[in-house]
């Protein structure tokens, strides 16, 4: 049985061209950037070659890129850092219901420092109203956080609106972009984005290595310590095969951006259509219109999560609920609990399949056929039951 | 009949060294084996840990080891709805409830069961002591072959049908050769301590887990004809013919918890491991369940009125309304009603109940319960 992935969201595969410019750093460029000798400034050039390409992707200066470990790390130095230098300006921090975990435990963790923290509503379609936000800043807002696009529904944030609201504001902009970056155009200036995290991983590049976007004029608390490396930000010796390929994945991810969002709009429509053939009965949650083409969450009546990403992995489609797992086992969604409250049926029984470089047509449309193969077993005992 | 690796198994693994070694042996018989864990209950030990997920961690470890899918379940709201709101009401109405009985009988051969074969599962296998047995006709469950571990105490609301979907790999094995295989083959969990007690507890204090469910309500502890001994905790705190924790002090024989007076929040206490009130000659007992269709109305058999006990010889008389009635053929102690009574034909498990009321000469000792 051939396995299909169909869990980009999480983690892509490596792009083998990825692999190839990564390959020969490991051996051949192991200097220390920081280090004053030719080997040392090797590797520097080949950081800030990777810096540069990050920076011009979205617009941003190359001093304005910190390299990180990952998504969860630039989300927490985002907000924890920003918030910590700025105590004096105000202890309000504003972000949504539905941000990925990286930003609500961080900004839970400055709830227990003393800080106060507004969680904005989603509307049923997974959007974000800028006019609740609009209430909700004081003089006292020091850091809003709204994510770009949401990792479990796919559905694309007012984030320009945001940013020009907050233009004249204090408070710093900050972005979780890990599902957007290198699929949409961002340009953080037109957006007014003040800062802006990004993962290589979800991207056909390697784990380990994210960066984040903060404006030159952001006053940053560090959260670790132990150099001079990203402008003291974020000090530790770089890991530069991990820069050389994120660079490589974003350049080809730029290069073949407007081919992809075609083609994960394809598989997207082929899946869809796939199960409306089957007679499958599904809805679509999050805004039909304002969905990234790479990302798909259905809810199917009468079934629950467990049960069928179970039964989807011993049938060899891999998919996900999106959500955080304690001891194994699926919690309920809050994005999904965000958009249609606590007792929502679709909040137990709904999948997020998310598309990539491991699909074709083909095995998106293999992945449908299994998946309704298990959803009408599944729905044919429960009526069989009762 | 079906090759064992078109057959799957899933197997309910708790990240012990039971369900492991039961994983292993159905993995080296060739079958399709799919472990999973269920998580029924949410709580964090001392560290802020979630206890599940420590338990979940080893079985992952060890299916990697054995080289098997491994997935988790929750089933926190059957477990709370079917299991402990059970527990609570039965030690409300001062009884001693079993909730591995109940866990057994509403979680894991039945929510778990279905939820196997909705994974299109031929068996669902544990890691019990206990066996099953083919007859052609219907399935029977035997004693596990180890005497001093077998758990069909606690599976005895079983009925052959369940059976007959279920496979017990351990069955016919003693604990000792379990350990044995689970350390010979290096399995992460094999020298792990055995989990004691009922899991929601686990390791901590068993009156401060009550009361942070159940409001206690001390009162007085008095002998048979009447003489006050001082205070109670709280009747949910106390089991007939539990010696510990009463406080008692002078001279003569230890003290024993005797019965209890719901009504009247009273304890009854006396003195003497033999004491003669603790004894009683039959009992009534309700939740009837025979594993296989039970056509006698009055038959004999053994039973054993609480785990590890060993078999009495009793006479069962099957009630019009359901019950059965127990008359003991050597008087028994301190049996004690919310647990189970567990019928025996030798080594094949007939089925049990629950006791409601204990008797003695005919007439229900109106302190016990």
């Amino acid at each position: 049985m051939e396995r299909i992935y169909m869990d980009h969201a999480a983690t892509t595969p490596m792009d083998k061209r990825v692999a190839e410019a990564m390959t020969p750093i490991f051996t051949e460029v192991f200097g220390n950037p920081s280090s004053v000798h030719a080997f040392g400034r090797l590797a520097r050039q080949y950081l800030d070659s990777a810096r540069r390409t990050l920076a011009r992707s979205i617009q941003a200066r190359e001093k304005e890129m910190i390299f990180t470990s990952g998504g969860t790390e630039a989300d927490n130095l985002a907000i924890i850092g920003t918030a910590m230098a700025n105590r004096d300006k105000g202890n309000h921090i504003i972000t949504t219901m539905q941000e990925h975990h990286a930003v609500l435990d961080a900004v839970q963790y400055l709830e227990e420092q003393g800080f106060h923290v507004t969680y904005l509503p989603v509307n049923e379609t997974g959007i974000v109203s800028v006019d609740k936000l609009k209430e909700a800043l004081t003089d006292e807002t020091i850091v809003v956080s709204v994510m770009y696009v949401n990792n479990e529904t796919g559905v694309i944030q007012p984030i320009e609106a945001i940013g020009s609201l907050l233009k004249d504001h204090q408070a710093m902009f900050h972005t979780d972009a890990v599902q957007a970056f290198g699929l949409l155009d961002i340009d953080v200036n037109r957006e007014g984005i003040d800062m802006l995290s990004a993962s290589a991983h979800k991207i056909n590049g390697p784990n380990g290595i994210g960066v984040l976007y903060a404006g030159d004029d952001i006053a940053m608390a560090s959260m670790q310590f132990g150099g001079e490396q990203e402008r003291k930000r974020r000090p530790g010796t770089e890991n530069i095969p991990a820069a050389v390929g994120f660079k490589r994945a974003l350049e080809l991810a730029m290069e073949y951006k407007l081919v992809r969002n075609d083609v994960y709009e394809q598989y997207k429509q082929t899946f869809l259509e796939a199960l409306a053939n089957h007679n499958i009965r599904y809805y679509v949650n999050g805004d039909a219109e304002q969905t990234v083409p790479s990302i798909v969450n259905i809810s199917f009546p009468g079934t629950n999560v467990e049960t069928l990403l179970t039964n989807f992995d011993l049938d060899g489609v891999a998919a996900s609920s999106g959500s955080a797992c304690t001891a194994g086992s699926v919690e309920p969604s809050h994005v999904l609990a965000a958009m249609f409250g606590r007792g929502d049926e679709r909040i137990t029984n709904s999948i997020r399949f998310s598309f990539g470089a491991f699909n074709t047509i083909d095995n998106v449309s293999e992945a449908a056929d299994r998946v309704a193969e298990i959803i009408k077993r599944l729905t044919n005992e429960r009526r069989q039951e009762t | 009949m079906k090759r064992n690796e078109d057959t799957r198994v899933v197997v309910g693994m708790s990240g012990g060294v039971d369900s492991s070694v039961a994983a292993l042996l159905l993995k080296e018989q060739g079958y399709d084996v799919v472990g999973i864990f269920m998580k029924n209950w949410d709580d964090t030990d001392d560290n802020g840990v979630c206890t599940a997920t420590e338990d979940f961690d080893d079985v992952v470890r060890v299916c990697n080891q054995l080289d098997i899918p491994y997935f988790a379940v929750n089933f926190e709201k059957e477990y709370w709805d079917n299991v402990f709101t059970y527990f609570l009401n039965e030690y409300q109405s001062g009884r001693t409830p079993n909730p591995d009985v109940m866990c057994n009988k509403e979680i894991k051969f039945k929510a778990f069961l279905n939820h196997a074969l909705s994974l299109g599962a031929d068996y669902l296998a544990t890691g019990h002591y206990a066996q099953v047995r083919n007859t052609g006709s219907s399935f029977e469950m035997l004693r596990g072959a180890d005497n001093n571990k077998d758990q069909t105490y606690f599976l005895n609301q079983l009925t052959s049908d369940v059976l007959a979907e279920v496979m017990f790999p351990l069955g016919h094995m003693t604990k000792q050769d379990v350990r044995a295989i689970a350390k010979e083959r290096d399995l992460v969990t094999a020298s792990k301590k055995d989990s004691t007690g009922i899991c929601f507890i686990g390791e901590k204090n068993f009156k401060s887990f009550l009361r942070e469910y159940l409001p206690a309500q001390p009162g007085l502890m008095k002998t048979m004809d009447g003489t006050e001994k001082g205070w109670h905790e709280g009747l949910m705190y106390y089991t007939i013919g539990q010696r510990q924790g009463l406080g008692i002090g002078g001279s003569g024989e230890p003290w024993f918890v005797l019965g209890k007076n719901l009504k009247d929040n009273i304890l009854y206490v006396g003195q003497g491991f033999d004491n003669d009130k603790l004894y009683s000659d039959g009992l009534i007992a309700s939740d009837v369940n025979w594993i296989n269709n039970m056509t006698e109305k009055t038959f004999t058999c053994t039973a054993k009125f609480r785990y590890r006990q060993k078999d009495s010889g009793v006479t069962v008389t099957q009630m019009e309304d359901g019950c059965v009635r127990v008359a003991f053929h050597e008087k028994q102690r301190a049996i004690t009603p919310g647990q189970a009574v567990v019928f025996y034909d030798g080594q094949v498990c007939l089925g049990g109940a629950t006791i409601d009321t204990v008797l003695k000469e005919g007439e229900t000792l109106a302190y016990v319960g």
